[in-house]
Order: C-alpha cells, then sequence, then structure tokens
C-alpha cells in the first residue's frame, strides 16, 4: 500500500497555532455541528424537570402564576391600562418574548461555566452551548404559547366577559417577532457568557439586572406611557421592540410603530454581531480561564 | 512523499499563574487596574512595558518539536508537570498554543477524560447520544454503533436507569465505550485505562490494539509503563516542559525511569519543583534508612527499610494523610501507605497544626524482591484535595542477598519476596 492510497482525498488539515488580531467568525464550524446544539438544547430541557413531582408542567404553572400576580399588581393596585385588552391578555402577550429572553440571558449567560468540565477536555465550537441554551428556552415558549391560545379561548367564551378576540393579518409577522427575540436573547447571552468566564461578577449581577431590564421593558405597562421625546432612547432595549411586535401582531392593538421597531431590530442585530465578535475573541482562553 | 499526520514545531505554551488559583479575576479587578494602567506606563517608562515573561507566568511546554507517521502509536510519558496534558490539550484544539505551530492532518479524538458530559440525570442511552455528539460523532453514526457500544460496556439492563444510580464501574465503562467506538484518524487517549476491573482493562487495551492496527494514528500518555510497552513502539519523554528524549520505547521507558534517579537514598525538593497549589504542605525530603540509620540507595530485602518524609505545614490542615505509593520500574504498583492508616491514629490526628514534621514507617524485612524500585509521594485530604503529588519521587534498589531461596541463583518472580513457613509433612 503506498502514502497516496492511505491519504483521504477530503481530509481536513487543521493548523494550530496562536491567533493575532480579531478572530474570525467562522460559523460553518458551527453548521458542521449543529447536530450537536440540538443534542445539548434537548438536554437542557430533559434534565430541566428531572426529578420533580410535577415535571414539565411546571412551564405551565411558572407563566401563569407570573400574570396572576402582575395582573393583581399592576392592574388591580395600580391601575395601569392596557389598551382596551384584558389586562392578564395584555400582560401575558408580553410575557411571551419576555420569558424566552429572561431565560436565555440567565442559563445562556452562566452555561459555560457551568459546562466548563467539557470545555476544558473536549474541543468543540464553544457557540453551541449559549446558542443550545437559547434554543432550549424555545421548549417553555411553546408551552407557554398553548397557556397563551387557553386564556384566550376563556376570554372568548367565559360567559360574562366582553373581550372577543379579533385575528388580524399582522398574526402571520409573528414569525419574524420571534426571530427578532432569539437574536436580542442570543446577542445579550453570548456578551454575557464570554464575560463569565473571566469576570464571575456576571452571575451576581445577571438577577438584578433581570429585573431591571424588566421594568425598562412595557410589559406590566403600555409604551404608550412613555412621553413622545423619549420613544426612541426607549426603544434602545431590544425587547421594547421586540414586545410591542408581539401586541400588535397578536392582539392587533394600535398601528405598530414602525421607528420604535427599527431602533430595537437594529440594537439586537448590532448585540448579536458584537457578542459574536466578542465571544470568538474570548473564546481562545475560555479552557485557560474557566 | 511523506505521510506526517501531526507536525509539531516550536510548541510552547505559556500559563498565567496568580498567588491563589482559586480566585478568579473580577471586574474591580480590571476597573481598577484599567485606571492604574496609564499611570504605571508612566511611571516605569516604556521599557519595562514591554517585558512578557513576569514572575506569574510559567512555561508548561517549550521548544517541543515533533513528527508523527500515519498508523504510529506514540507513547508520551513524563513525570506530573511534565506537560503531557497540555501537550494532549493543544493537540485536541481545548487550548491554543502560546507560540510555535501544530499541523493535523485529519479528524482527532481525544479520550483526555472518559465521561466529558455525561449528566448525572439522564438515562445511559441519552448519555451515549450526547455524549458521542460531544466527542463529535454524527447522530447516524451512533445510531449504527449503538449496540455495539451498550455491548462493550455491559451495562445493558441498565441503560435506561440514570446514570446517577450507576455503580462508578459502570458509569466509566459506559463512558469508555462510547469514545472507544469513536473513529478519529488520530486517537489522544490520556490515562484512561486506569478505569474498571482487570476484565475491562484489558478489553479496554484490546480495544486500543485494535485502533492501532487499523492503521490509525494514536498518541498515549501513561503513567503505566507496561502499558506504553505493550501499545506503543516508540515513545517521547517530556521533562519540565521541554522534549527530553524520543527513542523505541524500551528505551525510552528506561530513559524515563532512569532520569534523575541517580539515586542517593534521599530525594530533596527544590523549590522551584513544588507546586503553588502545594501550599500549605512544603514537602522538604524522602529519605530510606537502612538498620544503621545510614541513608542509602541500595537496601537489603532481609532487614527493615526506614522511610521518612519530612515536610513543613504552613497553616493547619484538617484530615491531612502523607504516604507513599510503592511501583516497579514497569510503573506497576506494590502498594500504598498512608501515615494515618492505623484508626486509633486517624481518630487522634484530626487536624495537623502548622510546624516541621517528619513522617516515618518501616517496611518490614522480607518485603520486597531484588531490583529497583520507585516511591510516590502523595500528601491529600481525601476527597478533597490532593496537596502535593511526586509520582516519580526516589528510586531504590533491593539487595537480596540472603533472602529466601536465594541458594538458587534464579531471578524470583514478583515485585514481593516473603519469608513463608513451609511445612513439609510426609504422609
Amino acid at each position: 500500500m503506498t502514502a497516496e492510497q492511505l491519504t483521504k482525498p477530503h481530509e481536513d488539515v487543521i493548523i494550530l497555532k496562536p491567533t493575532h488580531g480579531l478572530a474570525a467568525l467562522n460559523l460553518r464550524d458551527l453548521w458542521i455541528f449543529r447536530e450537536l446544539v440540538l443534542f445539548l438544547a434537548w438536554r437542557d430541557v430533559l434534565v430541566r424537570y428531572k426529578q420533580t413531582v410535577l415535571g414539565a408542567t411546571w412551564a405551565v404553572i411558572q407563566p401563569i402564576i407570573q400574570m396572576v400576580v402582575f395582573t393583581l399588581i399592576f392592574s388591580r393596585a395600580a391601575g395601569l391600562s392596557s389598551e382596551g385588552v384584558p389586562y392578564p391578555i395584555f400582560n401575558y402577550t408580553a410575557l411571551l418574548p419576555w420569558g424566552l429572553f429572561s431565560k436565555a440571558l440567565n442559563d445562556a449567560g452562566r452555561s459555560l461555566v457551568n459546562n466548563r468540565n467539557m470545555i476544558t477536555k473536549v474541543y468543540f465550537p464553544r457557540l453551541t452551548i449559549p446558542v443550545a441554551s437559547v434554543l432550549a428556552g424555545l421548549v417553555d415558549f411553546s408551552i407557554a404559547f398553548l397557556v397563551y391560545i387557553g386564556i384566550i379561548l376563556y376570554y372568548n367564551f367565559a360567559p360574562n366577559s366582553t373581550y372577543t378576540y379579533t385575528v388580524t393579518p399582522a398574526l402571520l409577522t409573528l414569525p419574524l417577532f420571534i426571530i427578532l427575540a432569539l437574536v436580542a436573547s442570543l446577542g445579550v447571552s453570548l456578551w454575557f457568557a464570554a464575560a463569565n468566564v473571566i469576570y464571575r461578577d456576571v452571575g451576581h449581577i445577571l438577577p438584578f439586572l433581570t429585573q431591571i431590564w424588566f421594568f425598562m421593558t412595557p410589559i406590566v405597562y403600555s409604551s404608550s406611557e412613555v412621553s413622545k421625546e423619549w420613544q426612541i432612547i426607549y426603544a434602545l432595549n431590544p425587547l421594547t421592540g421586540v414586545v410591542e411586535g408581539f401586541r400588535w401582531s397578536l392582539l392587533g392593538i394600535h398601528s405598530l410603530p414602525l421607528p420604535l421597531l427599527f431602533v430595537s431590530a437594529g440594537v439586537a442585530v448590532v448585540l448579536l454581531i458584537t457578542g459574536l465578535i466578542y465571544f470568538r475573541n474570548m473564546e481562545r482562553t475560555f479552557a485557560d480561564e474557566i | 512523499m511523506n505521510d506526517i499526520v501531526i507536525r509539531v514545531e516550536n510548541l510552547g505554551k505559556r500559563y498565567r499563574i496568580g498567588a491563589s488559583p482559586e480566585r478568579y479575576k473580577t471586574l474591580r479587578d480590571t476597573l481598577i487596574s484599567g485606571i492604574n494602567a496609564p499611570f504605571q506606563k508612566l511611571r516605569s517608562g516604556l521599557s519595562s512595558s514591554h517585558s512578557s515573561a513576569g514572575p506569574n507566568l510559567i512555561w508548561a511546554l517549550r521548544d517541543i518539536s515533533f513528527d508523527v507517521p500515519r498508523g504510529k502509536v506514540l507513547g508520551i510519558v513524563g513525570r506530573n508537570g511534565a506537560g503531557k496534558s497540555t501537550l494532549l490539550k493543544i493537540l485536541s484544539r481545548v487550548t491554543e498554543p502560546t507560540v510555535g505551530s501544530a499541523e493535523i492532518h485529519g479528524r482527532v479524538g481525544s479520550l483526555l477524560e472518559v465521561g466529558t458530559g455525561f449528566h448525572p440525570e439522564l438515562t445511559g442511552r441519552e448519555n451515549i447520544f450526547l455524549n458521542g455528539a460531544i466527542l463529535g460523532m454524527k447522530r447516524l453514526e451512533i445510531g449504527r454503533k449503538f449496540d455495539e457500544i451498550v455491548a462493550f460496556s455491559e451495562v445493558e439492563q441498565f441503560i435506561d436507569t440514570p446514570v446517577k444510580r450507576y455503580s462508578s464501574g459502570m458509569y466509566l465503562r459506559l463512558a469508555f465505550a462510547v469514545a472507544a467506538h469513536l473513529e478519529p484518524e488520530i486517537l489522544v487517549v490520556d490515562e484512561v485505562l486506569a478505569v474498571g476491573d482487570a476484565e475491562f482493562q484489558r478489553k479496554c487495551m484490546g480495544k486500543m490494539s485494535d485502533v492501532a492496527q487499523a492503521g490509525r494514528t494514536v498518541l498515549f500518555v501513561s503513567h503505566n509503563m507496561s502499558a506504553v510497552l505493550r501499545l506503543t513502539e516508540e515513545t517521547i519523554v517530556l521533562d519540565k516542559g521541554k522534549l527530553a528524549y524520543r527513542a523505541p520505547t524500551p528505551q525510552a521507558v528506561d530513559y524515563y525511569m532512569a532520569a534523575g534517579l541517580t539515586g542517593a537514598g534521599e530525594r530533596l525538593w527544590a523549590s522551584d519543583e513544588i507546586p503553588a497549589e502545594s501550599a500549605p504542605f512544603l514537602p522538604i525530603a524522602l529519605r530510606l534508612r537502612d538498620t544503621k540509620g545510614q541513608v542509602v540507595d541500595t537496601l537489603r530485602s532481609t532487614e527493615p527499610i526506614s522511610l521518612e518524609i519530612e515536610y513543613r505545614l504552613d497553616l493547619p490542615i484538617t484530615g491531612l494523610r502523607v504516604g507513599i505509593y510503592l511501583l516497579t520500574m514497569r510503573g506497576e504498583y506494590v502498594f500504598t501507605s498512608f501515615d494515618l492508616d492505623n484508626p486509633t491514629q486517624f481518630e487522634q490526628m484530626g487536624a495537623r497544626q502548622q510546624g516541621h514534621y517528619i513522617s516515618r514507617c518501616t517496611i518490614p524485612a522480607n518485603t520486597l524482591n531484588e531490583g529497583r524500585y520507585i516511591l510516590s509521594v502523595n500528601a491529600s485530604t481525601f476527597r478533597v484535595k490532593r496537596y502535593f503529588w511526586d509520582d516519580h519521587a526516589l528510586a531504590f534498589t533491593v539487595d537480596a542477598t540472603g533472602a529466601p531461596g536465594k541458594q538458587w541463583p534464579e531471578p524470583r518472580m514478583g515485585p514481593i519476596r516473603p519469608a513463608l513457613d513451609w511445612v513439609i509433612e510426609r504422609l
């Protein structure tokens, strides 16, 4: 047998050497390991409700309880307006993308550190870990969405309810807003996940950052409460655009504030791209620093 | 044409070691140093700002160059801290080199530690798929080999049980089984053969030789010299981050076993040989004394050997045990012993106060056969922390003059040579 026969035609040659300057994003690597992303997401989902009595029911209970609490506090006690929609629906519509985002922020933000045994032992694209964490949130999102449909049906058919849900063509744009929510979630998560490897402070910051972010997003109140001249500044929070988009698409209330949406979407995209760059640059030292 | 699958050129890896490795960098530190940096630069001038090798930087690996041809099984040996793991981590892309380069042709499968990514709550079946994916296998590939993996691991009955209910043996067998069925062009193996019972180890060795015979390249790191001798044709010896020797395995193993062990019956640790993690345990010396109290390299099999470990504790340590492993020149363990093995002593010595200590014991007469042996030193708290470990602290020779059976000038098999009371009865 000659050497030529042994050499495989499509053999990959990898050159390992120190990298300098900006790292290439190299998203192809992520594509090659796409199955791993799904496996990791599947693991996160599978493990989350193991050894609980209620199991996946938790994914239903959590958003409902949140909604009930917010309704009691902000609608009954604080008397915030909900633009003609029953407050629970108004609030829950925003909780859908918020749940996706806050879960991503907290899970993906800590994901690298939680998986440090893998990072120090085996090579695989490190991006798979936070990406899988964010995607795992889609499962909870789907369950929460089913609950949403249940709530809508209840308000339509309950005997003393005055609310009727109307489907508008805007509903077709919902996937776009889900994608926008994912883009924003992933962008922010990449920043925090990579920073957390080196600065464990991130783990301490995340809980109250989540809280502050919650109130900076029009979840318990309507964005129309914010005065006109502040709207654009307000839209720098990418979640503002996402939540407004969800409300517009699902409930058909008022018209879509396009400038606000564009600013939010722009910020989300910028966060994702810079997050990717930051992550890839920090990645070199993950195994040594974690 | 040359068919080199791994080409390593002037590879080096530098690590930063802090005063206390447990402490993570915090944002505050960076902010403060960020604020101070311009001032420091002003103060220190331009010249020193370019010095790269500060006191906290160590080269784990330096100036390593070697080639591995296709189909070669190359052994890598070296003491703890010689840079073996760092080398494997670089070659398996876990970490980047600081200088130099390595060229790798083909997929690298690494068994740096089995069971990476195993999740205790998931079942054996689920973990096979997850672990396979982490190691770089496709779902179809894992599905195709699933039955083979399960059969190899011998955990068929428990395949749908969460692995947290597995015994440690079952866990490791399953983990190794997944990794062993990976089919990379280059396999990097580190110490995995230390798992499981003898039967399973034999199976693992068999699997490794299969991989080698299938024409794939294997890099094999182990402390087990007999495994290295059996599996590899050629071996490189690393010492303090440098490539010290490369030769056919038997020669390299001899070189390694004899290296730095000229033997005076005493081993003194210089401060640069003691890793920072050892603190507050500070080893000073390991000595062997004969019956006259002399420190000697050659001891008699028929006389007791007095062994002492001298060390200092800068802080009290609770549950500390200091002890030795005795190994043959082939790296097989003969025995292990700790200074708190005795239960009453263990009760009394809860916490060891700071101070200067000697732990002393006697290896009874008529224990060891003739030959050369190696002592490893270990200072640890059980399942909490290993303060210090030198797996190659001291070598010594045992002379069997006058030992039982010496009237026949034949070598006796085995590392021990007890004097047994034989009775011959005529029936």
